[in-house]
């Protein structure tokens, strides 16, 4: 289990290959990459800052791979997200799991991201031709994640 | 008691600074109460804490909801709802 915050950019290749290598009793590796796109609500958004919450991020982002654990039979997970500018096609964010069987590892990384979009405390500031303006929760992302909810 | 507050994002903004040591008045103690007593600093605070706009709050770290205590020495944060990913 790793959480990783940084401005810096980071390596898919050699991040999932450490992950696969770690064990022979890895069966599968699934990853999520999100990136910036150039255009959000029908505007060109020039650059993208995220502003976090340092401390309870990695705290959150560390309860979020503990709870995926409780779920699945997943033998590793990886949360790396970057925070400061960045640009269209910047890497923002990579989860990764690892487990025995493939079934797990996509559950788990599914369930990783909807959380991380609705319990992280990360937020989104674009800057367009026309200014700046922070991102909106979406309520797609809240249904994302209720689903998971248990009784 | 005394508590440290912060805030994040468009709330950062409005408000005009991150951070600051508050010693609150014995009928504030819970998140409710706390964003009542915000409130009353002046119209940005009015509009911010009087229930208008989606707050959300954390304790030590913690996301917490509006009717949870506040205890001496507490980090509570405030924030609009998160868009990382």
């Amino acid at each position: 289990m790793t959480v990783r915050v940084q401005t810096a950019d980071f390596d898919v290749a050699a991040e999932l290959t450490a992950m696969r290598k770690a064990s022979a009793d890895i069966g599968a590796v699934v990853s999520f990459i999100g990136q910036v796109r150039d255009i959000n609500d029908g505007d060109v958004i020039n650059t993208l800052t995220l502003e976090h919450y340092p401390g309870m991020t990695e705290r959150a982002l560390a309860q979020i791979e503990l709870e995926a654990q409780s779920r699945w039979q997943i033998s590793n997970s990886l949360i790396i997200h970057r925070v400061g500018t960045l640009k269209p096609l910047d890497q923002i964010v990579l989860v990764a799991v690892a487990s025995a069987h493939r079934g797990e590892a996509f559950k788990a990384c599914e369930f990783m991201m909807d959380y991380l979009k609705t319990q992280a405390p990360f937020w989104k500031k674009e800057s367009t031709p026309e200014g700046e303006r922070w991102v909106e929760a979406k309520s797609s992302d809240d249904q994302a994640q209720s689903r998971w909810q248990q009784s | 008691m005394n508590i440290k507050v912060l805030y994040f994002a468009r709330i950062k903004e409005s408000v005009n600074y991150s951070t600051e040591e508050i010693v609150l008045p014995a009928e504030v103690s819970t998140i409710n109460t706390l964003k009542s007593f915000l409130a009353k600093r002046g119209e940005i605070w009015a509009d911010l804490f009087s229930g208008k706009q989606q707050v959300r709050a954390a304790i030590n770290h913690e996301l917490v909801d509006d009717m949870m205590a506040i205890n001496d020495g507490d980090e509570v944060a405030f924030f609009p709802p998160v868009t990382g990913g």
